[in-house]
């Protein structure tokens, strides 16, 4: 670590906190309908849009409809990725790619991307064509992003309105969150990677002619390098924005066309939390009191910063079990050191911490250096951000109505302490909210819990592990872990392409995305219904520093309760072994 | 605080459902699926066709390398690049990958002391410790870089090798060497295959 890192750390925190409070106002604006720059210029298409649709803007839907909207999207979504992946040997431009994808695998893609995890089994170079790419994926980066945001919505109307019947509309929201949000952001964000030197062709490959010829593991003279390249950009810049992470090439984000400089890097990690700590501020604006908003991007970011110290140390400090190779791993001017194994020279340990941190608090799931590689206390850090539910900072509106959630069960727990109703914002949380709160806080553990505990009794799941000892354990913990929560990062050694885990993994996955978002949409649909309470000397305000502190507590018990156990066998005995 | 009157909720049949969402997605995948890429791929190609298109380098016509690739190199005379464990011959740029073992796994020290020896069978002089970057694998197989270190720990013998001074070989290093971006992003590093190729282009010259 030198003080450059730390210059960074303190340039990445602060870009996240100046601009959540512009854009955040601005997705606030988008979502309230309000006039912004962006809906004089797009307006006639989006009107355009609701036509085709057959829906309007002033049409009010009850939070079962919208949820009917957004489950029935997602499906058609999913058969049309499993679809085109099944029928790529016929397609038109993927044609050469004479294979079709298996139904196992095809099923976790499908499952994976509409659910935001994008978890891969797949290496995105060898297996699938650009018209997958393009108009399976890429549209799914845009769709789940922008649903999880619709859901959000709804959520805090929900909060918002009283004795209403409707949380919105779903098409509306969809087609906003894209055409206003993700959408001119990718474009701008698209070209900024181009400038750095990430690909953007629709070439399949380039042959070089190596300048020392080599010889292949067969034996054989090896005197040319294809080079994979595509329209990488344009996947990328909404894979970073949207919380999606899944890469156009199989090392995502630590391949040098995908993430060529030191620049991109910074500027994909900023697009990973861009979105999700705005959505705090459009939070406040929405229910008319930043405080509120405030709080939350506080808990968040605690949580961030003590993870990130934790995996900025072990990564920094290099790998002890190397020294007797005659290895020099101290940071200096002249090498990045540290624990290089699984990491880029340009990126080194600690933005390769950084962004190890960044993408499991929120649900991106994109990498820049290899997770499997990771020092154990730093491969915990990433699993645990994942574990709390993808609710520091999470994925893009799924990551705050999970952390709303949260601040449910801490009113609620809160309010039995002292013998009074709770209530939240001026509404009363009582026992039909509680439950579905509870839904949420819980569905993503016992998938996890359960995941992991039926691949490691299941023979042959067992054997899918790369590493030895503790280190396998964590690996199929970091599988569950990262598609019960939606994440989609890896520890990537274990051979996940399998039928028993491209199953399991993908029913995780759409359990921890649905069984979630509807038990959020019934909130939303509760509360909107309800009238608001006026404050009164009972009401537990929930903006200040002593809200935040318990909602922390809260957070991190839930957390730690149910993952201790686990961690226990895995990164926290393999870090006493290196003592 | 008055709350604007909120219009009744609609109610909306299965059919009507079904066809917002099949219009949905097909409209959705026309602009976020065809439209978008296609258009950044336009304006990419036509404002930045070397970067979209790869960062090939040329010579004489034909195309040696990206510099944004790494290659494979062993021999004594090269500086050598990272260790990379992509699939059937190093630096296979057709199909990045990452070794993914564990930081207690036995077979990463192996494979460790296994390039420790290669780099000091090919210089037995040299004593110092090998800077860590050179002896472990990248994440991606094809890291063009590795460290400053790195460069200098191999100036000695790519000098003897080719019978060129030390300071004229650091002095190409040097050239190589790219800077902290912005002045504080990054740790200087050096793009291996451009080295090399500078290299034997200096003695084509002489």
């Amino acid at each position: 670590m030198t003080e450059y890192d730390l210059l960074v750390f303190a340039l990445y925190l602060g870009a996240v906190l100046l601009l959540t409070r512009p854009l955040g106002a601005y997705i606030a604006r988008v979502y309230q309908g309000e006039a912004t720059l962006a809906g004089r210029l797009l307006g006639p298409i989006e009107r355009f849009l609701y036509r085709l649709l057959g829906t309007r803007e002033s049409e009010e839907m009850h939070w079962t409809t919208y949820a009917r909207s957004f489950l029935l999207f997602n499906l058609l979504g999913f058969l049309a990725v499993y679809g085109l992946q099944r029928l790529q040997a016929v397609l038109p431009l993927d044609s050469d790619r004479a294979v079709a994808v298996t139904p196992d695998l095809a099923f976790n893609t499908a499952a994976s991307f509409v659910s935001n995890t994008n978890w891969q089994s797949y290496s995105g170079e060898v297996a699938l064509g650009y018209l997958v790419q393009m108009a399976g994926l890429t549209v799914q980066n845009f769709v789940s992003a922008a649903g999880g945001m619709a859901v959000l919505a709804a959520f805090v109307r929900g909060l918002v309105r009283h004795t209403s019947r409707g949380v919105g509309n779903f098409w509306v929201d969809l087609v906003r969150g894209i055409l206003y949000i993700l959408l001119p952001l990718s474009v701008v964000f698209a070209l900024l990677l181009v400038s750095q030197g990430v690909v953007q062709t629709l070439h399949r490959s380039e042959v070089a002619n190596l300048v020392q010829p080599v010889q292949s593991a067969g034996g054989g003279a090896v005197s040319e390098q294809t080079i994979a390249v595509g329209p990488a950009a344009s996947q990328i810049a909404v894979k970073q924005l949207g919380t999606n992470g899944g890469g156009f090439f199989g090392t995502n984000s630590a391949h040098p066309f995908e993430n060529p400089t030191p620049v991109s890097n910074f500027l994909e990690l900023l697009a990973i939390l861009l979105i999700p700590a705005s959505l705090t501020y459009t939070f406040g604006r929405m229910v008319r009191d930043q405080r509120q908003g405030w709080v939350l991007f506080a808990v968040m970011t605690v949580l961030f910063v003590a993870v990130l110290s934790v995996n900025t140390w072990a990564e920094t400090r290099g790998n002890p079990t190397l020294e007797s190779a005659g290895v020099a791993h101290a940071a200096s001017t002249e090498q990045p050191g540290g624990n290089m194994e699984g990491k880029e020279v340009r990126n080194g340990p600690a933005m390769s911490a950084l962004w190890a941190t960044a993408t499991t608090a929120a649900s991106s799931g994109s990498v820049d250096s290899m997770h499997d590689s990771l020092m154990p206390l730093a491969g915990m850090g990433a699993m645990w951000l994942m574990q709390l539910g993808e609710v520091v900072y999470g994925g893009v509106g799924s990551g705050l109505y999970g952390m709303l959630a949260f601040v449910i069960v801490a009113v609620f727990v809160a309010g039995l302490m002292v013998g009074r109703t709770p209530e939240y914002l001026g509404k009363k949380v009582e026992t039909y909210e509680m439950k579905m709160a509870a839904l949420i806080v819980l569905i993503p553990p016992i998938t996890v819990l359960v995941g992991t505990a039926l691949a490691v009794s299941v023979p042959g799941a067992r054997e899918a592990v790369l590493n030895p000892g503790p280190h396998g354990f964590s690996e199929v913990l970091y599988a569950f872990s990262s598609a019960g929560n939606n994440n989609g990062s890896a520890f990537a050694g274990l051979s996940s392409n399998t039928p028993f885990y491209n199953t399991t993994l993908g029913i995780a996955m759409l359990v921890g995305r649905y069984w979630l978002a509807l038990p959020a949409l019934a909130i939303a649909g509760s509360f909107a219904a309800k009238k608001k309470v006026p404050p009164s000397a009972g009401t537990l305000p929930t903006h200040t520093p002593l809200f935040a502190a318990w909602l922390l507590a809260v957070v991190v018990i839930v957390g730690a309760l149910s993952f201790l156990p686990a961690l226990t066998l895995g990164p926290i005995v393999e870090q006493l072994l290196i003592q | 605080m008055k709350e604007p009157l909120l219009p009744p909720v609609i109610d909306i049949g299965p059919g009507r459902l079904l066809r917002s969402a099949a219009m949905a997605l097909l409209v959705l995948t026309l602009v976020t699926g065809l439209a978008y890429p296609l258009a950044v791929t336009g304006i990419a190609q036509l404002a930045l066709p070397h970067k979209a298109g790869g960062s090939l380098i040329r010579i004489g016509g034909s195309v040696v390398g990206s510099s944004l690739i790494g290659q494979p190199f062993d021999d004594p005379g090269y500086f050598w690049s990272r260790p990379s464990v992509t699939e059937s011959f190093p630096y296979n740029a057709a199909a990045s990958a990452a070794s993914n073992l564990g930081p207690l796994n036995p077979s990463l020290l192996q494979q460790v002391r296994g390039r420790a020896d290669s780099l000091r069978l090919a210089d037995p002089d040299n004593s110092s410790p090998l800077p860590i970057d050179l002896v472990t694998s990248s994440a991606s197989g094809l890291d063009p870089h590795i460290s400053r270190a790195a460069a200098e720990w191999q100036v000695p013998r790519v000098a003897r090798v080719r019978d060129l001074d030390e300071s004229t070989v650091r002095r190409l290093v040097q050239e190589h060497t790219e800077g902290r971006q912005l002045g504080f992003l990054g740790t200087p590093r050096v793009n291996v295959l451009e080295l090399n190729l500078a290299l034997d282009a200096l003695q084509v010259r002489q």
